[in-house]
């Protein structure tokens, strides 16, 4: 007993929060960019302009095929050789925003095909040109239809937040694995914790996105 | 680029190697008891069908990086040593398979209801109708999901990387911290996961548009 109150004291646990934060932080900041760059990059694949769309559609799909993993390893570790440094946390937020934003550019295609063709033909035909009636018209609606699996793909978002503890990012398992490398005593009880403290997160923001797919969905 | 294909093609083979095998297991193992939990959570007993809802959840909301981090580190400490293949083939049967689970679930509940109904009606038992008339259909419709889902499994393969799995990340990173070669390393084990990962993701593509 004395093992996991020595493991659980205050001072660890405050440290295990202070790396809970960071995961916290490093996913909101990179979802949000993702989310505008996704949305700028969703809009030209579904819009089918010639060549571009082509092109960014396969770059997204060259992205969303590869391992998340490889882009961390990519950033930190491969653009210093052309003279780019970063430290870990620029580093993760750029492999996170590149691969997350790729994703939401699919959800946000899938978000206008679900909204109904009528739309755009009626304010089409009302008069308005194709980048008014998308900007006032569709995209408002398929906003809405986008948000249950943006949430989705926020929970695996803070989840593969935990890859960056191989580029040395202070989250989570890195603090963690900082505080079983003094003791490994503290092996079990702190995988414990953070699993615990992994879980309350994710599975919050599951109940959440349930309940905003039963209301937009 | 070629270059280092050319001069290290055994150490990127073997990692390949490496990755499809690790992937394949695991793939075996997550759909077997995926699919065992996705039918148990449709029991009628509450006990059975919170059990099953549980161990989805449990192993949905928490990394694989921690998931496969337990078995390589915690594990031995108690009990044997495993090796970092096995641990990550472990870590990622547990992770992938509470999300095929999710998957074949959501396919039995489609089927209308009526099939079971009717197969009972006919003097079928409950595990006669299942096998015989409920998990032919839900499997037809969840083919596509379960695609997509075995070319995340191959990306997240990677995490053996971190336990000393010697799959094709671990080959490509040790390779690169010795050769200092790191942008061209990186692009041909990305290139190499693409091989794997983008027809599959095509494929399941156009069945998805095949059956809508």
């Amino acid at each position: 007993m004395s093992i996991l109150a020595q493991a659980f004291s205050w001072i660890n646990l405050r440290f295990l929060l202070e790396g809970l934060w960071v995961t916290i932080e490093v996913s909101l900041i990179s979802i949000v960019l993702s989310f505008i760059i996704g949305l700028v990059f969703g809009i030209i694949r579904y819009s089918k302009i010639k060549f571009i769309s082509g092109i960014v559609g396969f770059i997204i799909d060259i992205i969303r095929n590869l391992p998340l993993l490889l882009l961390f390893f990519f950033t930190y570790f491969a653009l210093p050789q052309i003279g780019l440094r970063t430290s870990p946390m620029s580093a993760s937020i750029i492999a996170l925003v590149v691969f997350e934003s790729a994703m939401l550019a699919e959800i946000v295609r899938s978000g206008i095909l679900a909204v109904n063709k009528g739309q755009m033909e009626g304010a089409r035909a009302n008069g308005l040109t194709y980048w008014q009636a998308m900007r006032h018209i569709v995209i408002p609606q398929a906003l809405f239809k986008m948000i249950p699996p943006i949430v989705s793909q926020f929970i695996s978002l803070i989840k593969d937040t935990s890859l960056a503890t191989v580029i040395l990012l202070p989250e989570l398992l890195y603090h963690a694995q900082i505080i079983y490398g003094q003791n490994t005593n503290y092996m079990l009880p702190m995988y414990l914790i953070i699993a615990v403290m992994y879980f309350v997160v994710c599975f919050a923001l599951s109940v959440v996105a349930k309940k905003l797919e039963k209301r937009f969905g | 680029m070629i270059h280092v294909l050319v001069n290290n093609w055994q150490v990127f083979l073997s990692g390949f190697f490496n990755t499809v095998l690790c992937s394949i297991l695991a793939l075996f193992f997550s759909l077997v008891i995926g699919s065992g939990f996705a039918i148990m959570e449709t029991f009628q007993n509450k006990f059975l069908s919170g059990f099953a809802r549980a161990y989805i959840e449990l192993f949905r909301n928490i990394p694989l990086l921690v998931i496969t981090m337990f078995f390589y580190v915690v594990f031995p400490q108690y009990f044997f040593t495993i090796s970092g293949f096995a641990a990550g083939t472990i870590g990622l049967t547990l992770y992938t398979s509470s999300f095929i689970a999710e998957t074949v679930r959501a396919g039995i509940q489609s089927i209308d209801i009526g099939q079971m109904e009717g197969a009972r009606s006919n003097g079928l038992t409950y595990w006669q109708a299942m096998k015989n008339i409920i998990l032919p259909q839900a499997f037809v419709l969840v083919i596509p999901p379960l695609g997509n889902q075995f070319v995340n499994l191959i990306k997240n393969s990677s995490v053996l990387a971190f336990v000393a799995g010697f799959d094709l990340m671990y080959q490509g990173d040790s390779l690169a911290s010795q050769t200092f070669d790191t942008i061209n390393t990186y692009l041909v084990v990305g290139v190499l996961y693409l091989i794997i990962t983008l027809p599959l993701s095509y494929y399941m593509k156009h069945l998805e548009n095949k059956l809508s």
